[in-house]
């Protein structure tokens, strides 16, 4: 099926040789090429390997990681072009094709490494974490050298080192919004929501009336921009996190109630007959059987709740907060324009929010071991 | 896969013994009926149908697919009400029965929960049952090492094979030691290779463990190898068309199925059958 | 045959019970009784300030004039569903369209820019889902990536996007539909990628036996099989672009629609007016995902399908 010949090396070979003609930054002295003799020599090294193994004689694994080694010193001669050189705001076509150039060749690395297939099961997750890992990289780099490279006004969008710097600087502020936003307001609010909202599912799975009568209403809830309700949960708790939670708890109410009476009726006629021939009783039936059964539902339900509890509580610091909170320092620092602030709160918000659904996903594969999604022959 | 089966017993003993033992109705269906309502009319599922089996009897049910032989099987076990006649379970209604867990139930599937290893599937009803934890664990060894599972016990049942599976759910029935065996076409999912060396074994469980096993089907062989009484069932409304004895001795082998006797037998139920379908054509 | 024939008078069940047999009859209840719960709560939670108030004019009061009196505040902290539904009447029924007042005014700013990120995000979502399907490298580093980044609160980007858009003179509608396209396109890519790989091992061989290509195996088989799930994720897609609407709409200073509505109701403590734009946006997004409900079933139907 796959070409020997690959197109994209090729095309990362005569990107790179090309770049050496144009000039590469156009600032008060235009910068060129034949300026920095060391870095074009290895440009046209890098052209070289590029073209070489276009040919396909290396594959997989070992080109991949050939690869991606090049790009890596290749990215790293791009970060000096823009800060030690002076490329910086000014950089020109002779850079850009550089980095076009490492991009074809990044693409390619990764495409070779996503091929890798293993029996051992550990080096496959390794590399099936790797190459996402890698991936993620690349677009943190891409960003650095297209923010930096034109200059774009941190305003509009600031580099990735320079929020890092922010984010670095200014370690006691998050930390205090991330106390009051998430150990406070998601934290007690997701608890007591999805508490409710099962010990809710287990009363109403007794009366079968209520439970035709609540499930399409739950749904149709769970449609509904609940959001909107942060505006009145501020003016009955008031400024402080209690009104943050209460919003968090009527956010992640209905997908546990839902979610939770849908699992309860999960377990199959086959598993229920046999718990009736035993004479189990009715909590004998829960316990044993259709809780366990209802647990990927149950899990379900919190991990999409443990999105919709940040995104919940953040919102309704919009409508009024004490002067701490992330939601709080993101709508008044947007105010002032420091954007790179802004996005410091915002890798934090996406750490926790990351953390947060990892646990989530962690304990439901602890629990659900058996689901046929997890479950491995041993 | 499968392991070695059981030495054989000397079961031509215990085979003296039932006969012995009082001819008691263990079950009793006198014009017993059940239909279900449904949007396109009632469906008669049973319509008078009478039957007794004794203790320490092996009954199959064999008929086609709607003939209401599960469906019968489900009322002794409590899982359906019949909707006519009488029915009695050790003599008393099918309902006490089952709260008396006077039966075992082994249905077409496993029905192992995946979430429990293979000794806390054999232990589910023990613990349903209050029995205290060490005593658990014993009985389960005992009866999975009588399925031949002994060093499965850890084991999830999703990593065993299908016919270790329905062997695990047979221990699950035995282990609170009912006296009754109640199985809803048990191998029907399984490949005829296993199935066959599952018969064997079921057979050798029943001689050993003198329990009255009451047996859907709807292989003709399968019934005649196994059973002290074939009930040939038909469809439209469901009802027994025949009652087949065969008095096959207990310790038979595979090889019997090409015996004349076996092959009279299972021509019997043949035409058993075919009278019941031309029924309705 | 005939044992059949005769047993077909089945006992009709009533009517009552047939009605409490299926859905409706229950959810009647339930919001009824929703209602008055909601009426009792209404009279509780606004008793406190009706007392205030009577006892500061020193009239007698008794019961009724206090129920009476909760259930017709100017500013209650929670407004009676007539009330609402009164004041909805007002501004969507009395005023004029083209009034600032007007709940449909508002409503369709935030419905222009909900419909325009959710058609561009649906878009996108689709487009990613095929490369996804079509391209293992992508898979495997692209997808980890879309699935953690709904685990990061975008909604909380919102206000940066549209100030941020705003400052190089993006306005209006379309930083707003672009936060919708953002939340939209999740769903969609995960339903479809399912879609897509759903046509079983013995489907996608059958078509290998014809030697089809990859385009014709897509066209005849993937993106027919994938319908259903496309369906399933557009109905949370169009709510979750309604969210990103009404979010986005918060911090741009409140000219238009029902999050500035929201903002401005808060600003002045105007609960009625908070809650008619919440049962506005209520309704709205029942209405959205009800109409791509029709359009799914309009769809399975062209197609043959049997629901």
């Amino acid at each position: 099926m796959r070409l020997a010949f690959n197109p994209w090396m090729a095309a990362s070979a005569v990107l790179a040789v090309t770049a050496l003609l144009f000039p590469l930054g156009a600032g008060e002295i235009p910068l060129a090429w034949f300026d920095l003799p060391g870095l074009s020599v290895f440009v046209l090294a890098f052209a070289a390997a590029c073209a070489w193994l276009a040919r396909g004689k290396i594959r997989g694994l070992p080109l991949g990681l050939i690869l991606l080694g090049a790009v890596f010193i290749g990215g790293a001669a791009a970060l000096y072009l823009l800060y030690r050189a002076g490329a910086g705001g000014e950089a020109r076509l002779g850079f850009w094709l550089f980095v076009f150039a490492l991009w074809a060749a990044a693409w390619c690395g990764l495409d070779a490494i996503a091929g890798f297939a293993s029996l051992n099961r550990l080096a496959q997750r390794g590399v099936d974490l790797l190459v996402p890992l890698l991936f993620g990289c690349w677009l943190v780099f891409l960003w650095e050298a297209v923010t930096v490279g034109f200059g774009v006004p941190q305003v509009l969008l600031p580099s990735p080192s320079m929020i890092a710097v922010r984010l670095a600087g200014s370690l006691d502020i998050l930390a205090a919004d991330f106390h009051q936003t998430f150990v406070k307001a998601v934290i007690s609010g997701f608890a007591i929501g999805c508490g409710s909202g099962f010990a809710a599912a287990i009363l109403v799975d007794r009366v079968p009336f209520l439970k035709r009568g609540l499930l399409p209403l739950g749904n149709l809830v769970s449609a509904l921009p609940i959001v909107g309700m942060a505006p009145i949960m501020v003016m009955w708790f008031g400024f402080d996190w209690q009104s943050k939670a209460a919003v968090v708890v009527i956010m992640t109410f209905f997908p546990m109630l839902v979610n939770t009476l849908t699992g309860l009726n999960a377990a199959g006629a086959l598993e229920r007959d046999l718990m009736r021939s035993y004479g189990a009783k009715y909590w004998q039936t829960l316990i044993l059987l259709r809780l366990p059964a209802a647990m990927p539902f149950i899990f379900n339900a919190l991990k999409i709740n443990s999105t919709l509890a940040m995104i919940g509580a953040i919102v309704a610091e919009f409508f009024g907060t004490p002067i701490v909170g992330m939601g709080f320092r993101i709508s008044t620092e947007v105010g002032r324009l420091n954007v790179d602030m802004v996005w410091a709160e915002i890798v934090m918000a996406a750490l926790a929010g990351s953390a947060f659904y990892g646990a989530m996903a962690l304990c439901e594969r602890a629990v659900t071991f058996w689901h046929p999604s997890y479950r491995q022959r041993r | 896969m499968m392991p070695p089966s059981m030495q054989s017993d000397p079961v031509s003993e215990s085979v003296a013994a039932a006969a012995n033992r009082d001819r008691e109705s263990v079950v009793r269906a006198r014009d017993l009926s059940l239909t279900f309502e449904t949007a396109d009319g009632p469906v008669f599922a049973l319509s008078g149908v009478d039957l007794e089996i004794d203790r320490g009897e092996f009954v199959s049910f064999i008929g086609p697919s709607g003939c209401g032989k599960t469906t019968l099987l489900r009322a002794i076990a409590d899982l359906e009400q019949p909707t006519g006649g009488t029915l009695a379970v050790n003599g008393v209604p099918p309902r006490e029965a089952r709260l008396n867990r006077s039966y075992g139930y082994v249905f077409q599937a496993p029905a192992l929960y995946p979430w429990r290893t293979i000794e806390r599937n054999v232990t589910l009803p023990l613990e349903i049952m209050g029995m205290s934890a060490n005593e658990r664990r014993a009985k389960a060894g005992e009866y999975l090492d009588l399925v031949n599972l002994g060093g499965f016990e850890k084991k999830y049942p999703w990593q065993l094979s299908g016919g270790m599976q329905q062997r695990a759910s047979i221990a699950r029935a035995l282990c609170f030691d009912p006296d009754l065996l109640l199985m809803d076409e048990p191998f029907g999912a399984l490949d005829e290779i296993v199935r066959d060396h599952l018969n064997e074994q079921l057979l050798r469980l029943w001689a050993k463990t003198q329990k009255t096993v009451v047996f859907v089907t709807h292989s003709i062989p399968e019934a005649v190898f196994l059973s002290t009484k074939i009930v040939v069932m038909s469809p439209r409304p469901g009802r027994i068309i025949d009652v087949i004895p065969t008095d096959f001795p207990r310790d038979r082998t595979l090889d019997a199925r090409e015996s004349p006797e076996f092959l009279e037998i299972a021509h019997r139920v043949r035409e058993g059958l075919r009278a019941g379908h031309s029924y309705d054509d | 045959m005939t044992i059949e024939a005769d047993a077909g008078s089945a006992p009709v069940p009533g009517l009552v019970s047939r009605l409490f047999a299926g859905h409706l009859g229950p959810i009647t209840v339930v919001v009824l009784a929703i209602v008055v719960i909601w009426y009792a709560g209404a009279v509780y939670m606004n008793a406190p300030r009706q007392i205030e108030v009577f006892n500061r004019a020193q009239t007698d009061w008794g019961a009724a004039d206090l129920i009476e009196g909760t259930l017709a505040q100017d500013r209650p902290i929670l407004p009676a569903p007539h009330q609402i539904l009164v004041e909805m009447k007002k501004t969507i029924i009395d005023k004029k369209i083209t009034s600032k007042r007007s709940l449909v005014f508002h409503a369709w700013v935030t419905l222009s820019s909900t419909l325009l990120g959710f058609v561009a995000g649906a878009v996108l979502g689709i487009l990613l889902a095929v490369g996804i399907v079509h391209v293992g490298a992508l898979e495997k580093s692209l997808m980890p990536w879309i699935i953690s980044s709904q685990t990061i609160p975008i909604l909380a980007i919102a206000p940066m996007v549209v100030v941020v858009l705003g400052a190089i003179g993006l306005k209006g509608l379309v930083p707003k539909a672009i936060i919708s396209a953002y939340l939209c396109f999740f769903p969609v890519t995960i339903g479809m990628v399912k879609g897509l790989r759903s046509p079983d091992l013995l489907q996608m061989d059958l078509l290998r036996t014809y030697s089809a290509s990859s385009w014709q195996t897509f066209w005849k088989l993937r993106w027919p099989a994938s319908v259903p799930f496309l369906f399933t994720s557009l109905k949370v897609a169009v709510a979750i672009s309604l969210v990103g609407a009404i979010v986005g709409e918060l911090p741009t200073g409140a000219q238009g629609g029902l999050g500035a509505r929201l903002l401005a109701g808060s600003y002045y403590g105007q609960t009625i007016q908070i809650w008619s734009a919440l049962f506005t946006a209520a309704a709205l997004a029942a209405s959205l995902v009800a109409l791509v409900g029709v359009i799914e079933r309009l769809a399975v139907r062209a197609m043959g399908g049997r629901r």
